[in-house]
Order: structure tokens, then C-alpha cells, then sequence
């Protein structure tokens, strides 16, 4: 296996997004509603054909602006539609991401005659190409640093989330595991919630934008239900969940190059294969080692417990 | 247009007939979907079809074929469906993740190694596989006669056993728990319903795409949910307006250019979504909000009248009985934390409803004597229910008055037929006088 200073960062890229991801996928696994990621990646695709129509370039900052607002509508309106409506939440978000994804495509449609716009292109940004758009090069310690843009967008978002997870820990905390109690102690559970959709919105804009939107779905949910089977306490989850991602994400690449020759495929032919598909796979493939080897709440353990004879000592205890 | 209407066109009746029958298959399962709160499975299975569909491509090429035959591609995508259906189950039933989750987890690796699968089968030398992925984002407008038997054999399929198996199905949807206990095989029933469901997907995904099953799968469903409590019902319902939608967007999309046909459907679903969450009988949020306007309204009105009752009632104690008298406004006002405007309001309705006579600064508030008896009976229920707290909920005397305001407004009849019966036994005092109050009244000025 060949690694170029290409490698090192797509994979830098990968951890940023996948870090970024995973520290909010937590409360949204909690909070029972982890399809939120691929509800929004569908959906801001009116938010693209709007920010297009009204500046008629493809600029990325107001496609990025649009695509966010329309993010952050998915998630308010999935919550009207629940709570007015009274829909299972699952539900309402496959109604509100659907519509917005097909007003989205009649726009789209409107305004191909004339244009370069659709829906794949601009939807799916793609991890590999990532490095060859530089934006930044410092000099550090005598190496030239080629900064990727993806890098630069995501940074920042990481940070974001990093610190409003440490800021609001106790409020995300309570208010995800019981509303109610949270509004009694003076929390606005409600406000946490639309500031946590913001952030998934915002760092799902940001990352498919960058690395495209399976590491986001994959890294929203994986790693933090991964972690919930491995810890009871809500601050080692997102530890874990953290750490799993960052694992995902390295691990993702390195099989990436090495899967075609695993497979048989020439190498000059087939030389790599999409690593931010393998990420998924591997988030996937960590949950399932986690899902059977989990110390407490794995498939093994619980096949010993029901094997084992129970003592008098423990049923008594 | 009236070529469009009567079908006269023959590829648009194609298009027309298949999405209508998919609207009906799709409404059909959406229903059960729904009410296993699973209605993102749509979504999940029609993405995790996608390494099925590579792998089908690998088969093919290596068997010697070109690999772009369609049987063997959905096979392939079918059997990946339900891999992931049953990694689904797998993850839901041996640990503590929730269905949600199970289901992100599925769509988003199944979907990951699909694209990594994607992506080494586009790279490969002969580039037979440019366009398989568009496998997976068909598109509606190019339907083929295959597609309409398969189609229609698939529609009838998910008809005939949901019809056969409708009595369990619905046990599953409402107790699943229940359903164990009864033993009834509640996991192969879960998986047949899946089965039924990847079937449906599978065949509409490579004819209409992957956003409008989505939505098919879930929007006809939860728009029907608004009109009835009834499941079959509702699953009728569901499978009209997923079939109507279909017929009308594609319709629409015939006789106008430039519209695609799977967008409009969707968006006409949608419609019918949002004027069910408006209008729906059931649950709708109109119907909704009258029948909260009309409870706060009762209660408005019970509390004014016990209000007056007691005070009336304060009068007989001092020596002759309970007669009509007027009752000044400050009185009642302060029997209560109830506003100025809020105690207006009040008046105005229960003078609307000749309860009480024209109020007028000088008179006060007069009972007319239908008002005199309604306060009665409304008492009357208050102090039961206060009586049968302290007898058999054990609640103290000096806060049973509280207790009871919570409950007594959805009192029903027969419920306070069953008081009634309880307490003439307990006391030998006549049921149909009004009970003492139990504890001592706070005159309110």
C-alpha cells in the first residue's frame, strides 16, 4: 500500500467530519431520532435550488446558507407536523424531507433548461477530491502544508460542537433523557432541542457539502449506538463515540486502498475503491464487534448470564 | 387532456396504471409501517438494496452475462433488502438500541458498502456498469409492460396476504407484547410484514425511484390516520389516497411538460397530508381544538354555576332553604382564581345557554331555574366524587376539593350512576339530593 500526504489528509478530513458528527449523533440516538441526518441531506435540495435561482451562480457560500436554512426548516417542521399533528416523529420526518426534496426537484427542473444544476453534483461532495482543493498553505516547522478547504470548513464546526456539547452538557443531558423534568428545573428543553437541530443542520450542510452524505448518515448514528452498548454514562458515550468515529474514519481509508486487491481486482485498473463508503462499513463493522463483545450489554455476556446457573447468593441478592 | 383522462395514450397509461397500483400497495403496507412506528423503513430498505444490486452486477459478469439483466439485479437487490430488514430485527431484538437507530445503522453501512461495491464495479475495464446506479433513482416517466406485471403481481401479492392475515397483522401493530403472550409466532409474523414491505420497495424502486416509495410508504398512511381510529378503515383509506395521488400526479405530469411525475405525486401526497392534519375527523388539528375549546367551555361553565350554588347554598344555611336571589359579581369572583375577563366570558355563555339571567350591576348574577337545577346536578357530581376520593382513595378532607375539580368535568353518566350506587350504600341520605359538602366552604368575598 502506497500512502502520499494525499492520504493523510482525506483522512483528517474523514476524523473532522466523523468526529463532528458522532459528538451530536449521541443525543440524537437518545433522543430517538437518528434519522434526522439523512432526513436533512435529502431535504435541502429546494434550499440549493432557491440559493441558485436568486444569485443564478453556483457560489458555495450561498448554496451552503441555503442548504443550512433549509436544514434547520426540516428539523422545525418535522417537529410541527409531530407535535400539532400528533405523527410519530419517524413519520414526520419522512414527510417533511420528501416534500421538501420533491419542491426541491420541480425547481430544479424549472431552471435545468439553461443551467448546469443537479441533483447529484452538487448534493454529493465526494472525500476523495477533497485534498485537491487548497485553500491555505502555511509553512510549519519547514514542511509546506497544503490546507484543503474541507478542512477549513470543518475545523471550525468540530469546535462548535465540541464546545457546545462541554458548555450545555448538563442541559442536553437532562433534557434528553426526560423533557419534562428539564422544564421543571428551568431548562428550556425546547430551546436545546432547536439549538441542537441548528448544529445537526449546519454539520450536516457542512460535511456532505465537504465529504458527501454517507459519512454523515453512517457517523450520526453509528458510533454513538456503538458507545451506548459499551457505557451507562451519557460523558464516556460521547468519549467512546468520539474515539470509535476517529477509528471508522482511519480505518475507512486504509481499506479503501487495500479492498480491490483483497477482491482479486488488478490494481492498475481498480486502485482504490469510495472511502467514504468504506467509513460506513466500518463504523458498521466496529458496531457489529461492539453489538457481540460489549461487556455488559453484549450478545455473548447476555448468552453467558443465560447459560450460567444463578446462586442462591446472586437471586437473593 | 382528455386524451390523459381516459388513458388513451398508451405510455401514459402505463405510467398512470403503475404508480396508481404502487399507490395502493405502498398505502396499504405505509398503514401497518406506521402504527409499528417503523415508517422510515422505506427509506432504510431502499438503500440498503444497493450492494444487493452490485453484487447481482459481480454475479452476472462473472457467469459471463453483461450483468445488466434485470431479474438477476432484482434478486439481488431483493435479497439484500431483506438482509437488511433482518439485520433490522437482528439489532432491535438483542439489544437495547432502538428501532430508529437500527434503522439509521442499516441504511447508512448497507448503503456505504453499496457505494464502495459502486464504485470498484464502475472502475472495472469494460464500463458496463455506467448507469447502475440509476437503478435505484429510476425514473418514472419510462415505464415498461414488465414493470406493470411486476407491478401488478406484487400489488395483488401484498392485497391477498395482507387480506388473509389482516386479523394478525393488526394484533402485531396494537400489542405486539399481547401477541407473544397469546403465542402467536410474533417474530415470523414481523418478518413476513417486512417481507411484504421489501417486496413492494424492491418493484417500485427501479419503476418510480427511491424518494416517492419513500414517501408512498409513509405519507398515504399517516394522512388516513387523522380521519379514523379504525384500522381497517384506515388502511382503506390509505390505499385510496396513495392510489388517487398516484393517478393525479402523474396525470398532471402527462399534460403539462416539464414536471416530473415522481416530485408531483409526491407532492400531492403531501397535500393530502397537510389538508387531513387540518380537516381529519378523527384527530385532525381543527377537530382537535374545538373539542379542547368545548371541554374548557363546560368546565367554565360548571365552575360558575357550583360557584353560585354555593353561595346560595351558604344563604339556606342561615335558615330558608335554597332560592334564587341575585349574587353580586365580586362574590363569585372570588371563589375562584378565574379574571374579570375570564368570568365575563363565563356569564356570556351561560346566559347564551339560559342559565342565568342578564347580568346588570345593580341585580348581580341572577340563576334562571333550569340554571338553579344544572348547578344542582353539577354540585351534586362534586361532592360524590369528593365523597368516594375520601372513602375509597383515602384522600385527606381538607384537600379532596382540589383532587375533585381535576376529575369531576369528564365525569360521565354512567360513572355517576356507579357513585351513586356506591354511596347510597355508604350513607342512607336520598341519591338524588345534594350531598353536604365534606368539608367546610371558604365564602369567596
Amino acid at each position: 500500500m502506497e500512502w502520499y500526504s494525499i492520504d493523510t489528509w482525506i483522512v483528517v478530513v474523514g476524523i473532522l467530519a466523523a468526529v463532528a458528527c458522532a459528538l451530536l449523533g449521541n443525543f440524537l440516538v437518545l433522543r430517538k431520532m437518528s434519522m434526522m441526518g439523512d432526513a436533512i441531506s435529502h431535504a435541502v435540495l429546494p434550499g440549493l435550488a432557491i440559493a441558485f435561482l436568486i444569485t443564478g451562480a453556483r457560489s458555495s457560500l450561498t448554496m451552503f446558507i441555503g442548504a443550512a436554512v433549509v436544514g434547520i426548516l426540516t428539523a422545525i417542521f418535522t417537529q410541527w407536523v409531530s407535535r400539532f399533528g400528533k405523527v410519530d416523529e419517524g413519520a414526520s420526518m419522512g414527510i417533511v424531507f420528501t416534500t421538501l426534496f420533491a419542491l426541491g426537484l420541480l425547481l430544479i427542473v424549472q431552471a435545468a433548461d439553461h443551467v448546469d444544476l443537479d441533483a447529484s453534483c452538487v448534493l454529493y461532495g465526494a472525500i476523495e477530491l477533497t485534498p485537491l482543493d487548497v485553500v491555505w498553505r502555511p509553512q510549519l516547522f519547514g514542511y509546506n502544508l497544503d490546507v484543503p478547504r474541507a478542512a477549513l470548513v470543518l475545523a471550525p464546526v468540530c469546535v462548535v460542537n465540541l464546545l457546545f456539547v462541554i458548555l450545555f452538557f448538563k442541559e442536553l443531558r437532562i433534557s434528553s433523557f426526560d423533557s419534562e423534568l428539564a422544564t421543571t428545573m428551568g431548562i428550556h428543553a425546547n430551546v436545546m432541542h432547536y439549538l441542537l437541530m441548528t448544529l445537526v443542520a449546519i454539520t450536516t450542510v457542512a460535511a456532505f457539502e465537504a465529504v458527501g452524505s454517507i459519512i454523515v448518515i453512517a457517523m450520526l448514528i453509528v458510533p454513538p449506538a456503538a458507545a451506548h452498548l459499551l457505557t451507562d454514562r451519557l460523558d464516556l458515550m460521547v468519549l467512546i463515540s468520539v474515539v470509535l468515529a476517529i477509528l471508522a474514519a482511519i480505518l475507512g481509508h486504509v481499506t479503501a486502498i487495500l479492498l480491490p486487491g483483497w477482491l482479486g481486482l488488478d490494481p492498475r485498473v481498480v486502485d482504490a475503491t469510495s472511502t467514504s463508503g468504506m467509513m460506513a462499513v466500518m463504523a458498521g463493522l466496529i458496531f457489529a464487534v461492539v453489538l457481540l463483545c460489549a461487556p455488559r450489554h453484549g450478545m455473548l455476556v447476555k448468552m453467558f448470564r443465560r447459560l450460567e446457573p444463578v446462586t442462591p447468593a446472586e437471586s437473593g441478592g | 387532456m382528455i386524451d390523459v383522462l381516459l388513458l388513451r395514450n398508451y405510455n401514459t397509461r402505463l405510467v398512470v396504471i403503475c404508480t396508481m397500483l404502487l399507490g395502493c400497495a405502498c398505502g396499504l403496507m405505509g398503514g401497518f409501517l406506521l402504527l409499528r412506528k417503523r415508517s422510515l423503513m422505506g427509506d432504510t430498505l431502499s438503500h440498503a438494496t444497493l450492494p444487493g444490486v452490485c453484487v447481482a452486477f459481480f454475479v452476472g459478469v462473472l457467469l459471463g452475462g453483461q450483468g445488466k439483466s434485470l431479474p438477476l439485479l432484482l434478486l439481488g437487490a431483493t435479497v439484500s433488502g431483506v438482509l437488511g430488514c433482518a439485520t433490522v430485527l437482528f439489532i432491535r431484538n438483542n439489544s437495547r438500541i432502538k428501532d430508529d437507530a437500527a434503522m439509521g445503522i442499516v441504511l447508512s453501512v448497507y448503503f456505504g458498502a453499496g457505494v464502495a461495491l459502486l464504485t470498484m464495479v464502475t472502475k472495472m475495464p469494460d464500463g458496463a456498469a455506467a448507469g447502475l446506479e440509476s437503478f435505484i433513482y429510476g425514473k418514472t416517466a419510462s415505464m415498461v409492460l414488465s414493470d406493470f406485471w411486476l407491478l401488478t403481481v406484487v400489488t395483488l401479492c401484498v392485497l391477498g396476504l395482507s387480506a388473509v392475515l389482516f386479523k394478525e397483522f393488526r394484533l402485531l401493530c396494537f400489542d405486539e407484547v399481547y401477541a407473544s403472550a397469546q403465542g402467536w409466532p410474533v417474530r415470523l409474523l414481523d418478518g413476513l410484514l417486512l417481507a411484504l414491505v421489501t417486496a413492494v420497495t424492491v418493484a417500485g424502486l427501479q419503476a418510480v425511484g427511491l424518494i416517492l416509495i419513500i414517501a408512498f410508504l409513509i405519507t398515504p398512511a399517516a394522512a388516513a390516520r387523522f380521519w379514523t381510529d379504525r384500522l381497517d378503515r384506515m388502511l382503506l383509506l390509505s390505499v385510496v389516497i396513495g392510489g388517487a395521488s398516484g393517478w393525479l400526479g402523474a396525470s398532471v405530469s402527462a399534460l403539462v411538460p416539464n414536471l416530473p411525475a415522481g416530485a408531483l405525486i409526491v407532492l400531492v401526497a403531501a397535500s393530502c397530508f397537510l389538508l387531513s392534519m387540518l380537516c381529519g375527523t378523527q384527530r385532525g388539528v381543527l377537530v382537535r381544538l374545538m373539542r379542547q375549546l368545548r371541554l374548557k367551555r363546560s368546565i367554565g361553565r360548571q365552575h360558575l354555576l357550583r360557584a353560585l350554588y354555593e353561595i346560595l347554598e351558604a344563604d339556606g344555611e342561615r335558615g330558608d332553604g335554597i332560592s334564587i336571589r341575585p349574587v353580586a359579581f365580586r362574590q363569585v369572583r372570588g371563589r375562584r382564581t378565574w379574571s374579570d375577563q375570564q368570568l365575563r366570558r363565563c356569564l356570556r355563555l351561560a346566559y347564551n345557554d339560559g342559565l342565568i339571567d342578564a347580568v346588570s350591576k345593580e341585580d348581580g348574577i341572577i340563576l334562571t331555574e333550569a340554571g338553579l337545577e344544572a348547578a344542582a346536578q353539577v354540585t351534586r357530581n362534586h361532592r360524590l366524587w369528593e365523597l368516594y376520593l375520601i372513602e375509597y382513595a383515602d384522600v385527606a378532607t381538607s384537600r379532596v376539593d382540589r383532587d375533585a375539580d381535576a376529575v369531576e368535568h369528564v365525569l360521565g353518566e354512567k360513572l355517576v350512576a356507579l357513585l351513586e350506587a356506591k354511596l347510597v350504600k355508604l350513607s342512607s341520605a336520598d341519591a338524588l339530593e345534594v350531598p353536604a359538602s365534606p368539608h367546610p366552604i371558604t365564602p369567596g368575598d
